[in-house]
């Protein structure tokens, strides 16, 4: 071993490497974590609008509570409730219900709401087939209205879960893209 | 001063005045300026701390309001963690790392002074938060979005100031890489090299591995802010637990950047003063490689409580648990090498010993915490504030104080006054656990952590921490005195200092020559 084993700029630029690797493997842990929790399906995040092509028998032996819980972001001038806070459902049949939200201000919003669900596990056995969630939500000045969904529980749902909470939380868009 | 070694070089001799400072690329100098930026800032963060306690003294709101309360729990952090241990274990490697390896100076010693001198402009930025509109940051020093988000003109003074400490980190750790690996003396084998300069090793690596992802973590942070993506805002698609995710891939092997250089002194301080080589070299360097490796592994145990599935809390349970095993082999060789040892009990030994006792303390009670169904209930309780503080005050902190005592004669020349040691030792040694102990009681009743005001029956063990706390600050005054008493003279030490010390360095001169080491030294 001698005072100067090998190149030190060389191995600068090695270590250079890394740290640029690691900055990227930051910014490349977005897209694996959606990968991830879309393959689990662990963090409640429910999938977009499904058709409901074959006739599903349902289960009639089986009920589930639904719960539902209305959210707004941080301190976004809207009411928003649910028109039913909780339905028991026969996993298989379609259901409809319909959330209520008013924007109190004099000016016109547009809104958008996110659902989750909560277990994570029911969140790919929640079928929507119609939901306001889908589309932005525009609201005129003082405006209010009933927001339809119609959703379906998975017969296919694990035996285990009982009780199913969908909450969405509305988000002003104008803020969220500022 | 010695130029026996300086004699057959060309280097220009000692500068003088300010400007030395500034333009130096001397390792000695830089390390000096890291440990006094390091020690500065520890009364910063200390301070802080203080307002903490005094506000926390009796319950109801006494001092300060809520959100300054919250400012100061979010700064002491930062200001300790970036400011304080980091700069403080990087100066002790700038001083001892080429002088225990035989090399004549650092690797890159002109990035090296830019690593240091970037460090006060990002605490000045940091610390100029306070006087902004909107306060300094108060969300935390884990920075969770959305609520990081609500900081006011702070934010991103905030983000820019981490990426300044995180470049100059990073800067810090690749020289220290390039030194160790391409400027060892002849015959001075990686097996033979001292288990500080191992420890140091593998922490650069760390450093160089996990400062860039947290670089990445803040700048999704600022755009998400003023630039409209939604990596962390879920109206637009993202996910505000994702921010957690990246986030403690990078904390987890932060705090232990923060513990292996302490593993390192304490592995040198014990076989000195137990006057037997160290048991189980090896073992050590391979403990410290499976500590650093775990922790890229077990990050998500900051986070049981988000709603993972049972098998990710399982997993990161069982991996987190498999840490205690190479750490439980470092205390037995570190009790091992005292066995039958003809111990004596200076300073630096003092607070060695106080590391592993108080450090397994620490770690005890992270074990408690690694278990998820336990964890749910000591979850941002202060019950993890006391075991960060165990690991950290009396983990990292003692070992930087033993550091100065065993070293501080080597790079002054002087000897310490061992008396006002001792008594700095036994008031920081006992303080130190007046103010954290009650906190595990605390935390076990269920006192929330980072809250200005609680509830009447957490009061008495409050009070007793934040007397412990004001002591154990007053205490650390005293340690300043010494070491400007040491500083401007006292009784002159002799090379080897210590009847037991081993290495390079205490081959070297006391004060060692301005440069060491121009011809390497020889190594059986």
């Amino acid at each position: 071993m001698t005072a100067s084993t090998g190149s030190n700029p060389k191995l600068v630029k090695r270590l250079l490497l890394i740290v640029v690797g690691m900055f990227g493997f930051g910014f490349a842990m977005v897209p694996l974590y959606d990968v991830f929790c879309d393959i689990t399906g662990i963090n409640g995040k429910t999938g977009g609008r499904v058709a409901i092509a074959a006739v599903i028998e349902p289960d009639l032996d089986r009920t589930v509570m639904v719960e539902f819980i209305a959210n707004v972001n941080q301190s976004m001038p809207w009411d928003f409730t649910p028109v039913v806070s909780r339905m028991e459902v026969h996993p298989g049949k379609m259901y409809r219900t319909s959330f209520h939200a008013k924007n109190r201000t004099d000016r016109t919003m547009v809104g958008q709401a996110i659902p989750s669900v909560t277990p994570g596990l029911a969140a790919r056995h929640f079928k929507k087939t119609e939901c306001f969630c889908f589309t932005e939500q525009q609201f005129l000045a003082g405006e209010g209205r009933d927001m339809p969904l119609l959703f379906m529980l998975d017969p296919e749902l694990p035996e285990e879960i009982e009780v199913v909470t969908l909450s969405y939380t509305f988000f002003d868009k104008h803020k969220a893209i500022n | 001063m010695s130029t026996a070694t300086t004699h057959d070089t060309h280097h220009e001799e000692h500068p003088r005045g300010l400007l030395r400072w500034v333009f130096t690329t001397n390792h000695k100098d830089i390390g000096t300026l890291y440990l006094i930026f390091a020690l500065a800032m520890f009364f910063v963060g200390g301070a802080m701390a203080m307002i903490i306690r005094a506000e926390l003294f009796q319950p109801g709101l006494q001092f300060v309001d809520p959100q300054f309360f919250n400012s100061m729990t979010t700064m002491h952090a930062l200001i300790m963690v970036f400011g304080a241990v980091m700069p403080g274990f990087v100066g002790l490697a700038n001083w001892l790392v080429p002088m225990m390896i035989g090399a004549p100076d650092m690797a890159l010693p002109r990035m090296n002074n830019w690593s240091f001198w970037i460090l006060p402009f990002a605490g000045i930025m940091l610390l100029g938060t306070l006087f902004m509109e909107g306060g300094a940051p108060a969300g935390g020093w884990t920075m969770y979005p959305p609520l990081i988000l609500q900081t006011g003109d702070a934010f991103p003074y905030l983000i820019f100031s981490v990426h300044l400490l995180g470049i100059s980190s990073i800067m810090g750790a690749i020289n220290i890489v390039v030194t160790i690996v391409n400027m060892r003396a002849p015959g001075m084998t990686m097996m033979k090299m001292p288990l500080f300069v191992w420890t140091w090793l593998i922490t650069a690596y760390l450093l160089i591995a996990v400062m860039p992802v947290f670089a990445g973590a803040v700048t999704m942070l600022l755009t998400d802010q003023y630039f409209g993506t939604s990596f962390f805002s879920a109206a637009g698609g993202g996910d505000p637990v994702m921010f957690q995710h990246i986030f403690w891939f990078f904390g987890h092997p932060e705090v232990y950047i923060m513990i292996l250089p302490a593993f390192g002194v304490v592995s040198q301080i014990i076989p000195t003063f137990a006057r037997k080589r160290l048991f189980g070299y090896s073992s050590m360097v391979y403990a410290t490689a499976s500590i650093a490796f775990l922790s890229f592994i077990v990050w998500a145990h900051h986070m049981f409580t988000v709603g993972m599935p049972l098998t990710g809390e399982l997993f990161f349970m069982y991996a987190t648990m498999l840490i205690a095993v190479p750490t439980g082999v470092k205390v037995f060789n570190w009790v091992s090498t005292m066995w039958k040892g003809s111990m004596t009990f200076e300073t630096p030994m003092l607070f060695a010993l106080a590391f592993v006792v108080l450090f397994t303390i620490g770690g005890f009670s992270g074990l408690m915490m690694a278990i998820t169904p336990v964890d749910f209930q000591y979850h941002d309780t202060y019950f993890i504030v006391a075991h960060f503080h165990y690991t950290l005050v009396t983990g990292s902190v003692f070992t930087l104080f033993a550091a100065a005592y065993y070293w501080l004669p080597k790079w002054t020349g002087n000897m310490y006054d061992e008396k006002l040691g001792k008594l700095h030792f036994w008031l920081s040694a006992i303080f130190v656990n007046v103010l954290f102990f009650p906190q595990h009681f605390l935390g076990l009743a269920g006192m929330p952590r980072r809250i200005p005001d609680y509830s009447t029956q957490f009061a008495e063990f409050n009070m007793m921490s934040s007397l412990g706390g004001f002591a154990f600050g007053l205490t650390q005054l005293l340690f300043v005195y010494i070491v400007i008493k040491t500083v401007r003279g006292g009784s002159k030490a002799t090379d080897k200092v210590w009847e037991g010390a081993e290495g390079l360095e205490w081959t070297l001169p006391s004060p060692p020559p301005y440069h060491s080491f121009t011809t390497a030294p020889e190594v059986k």
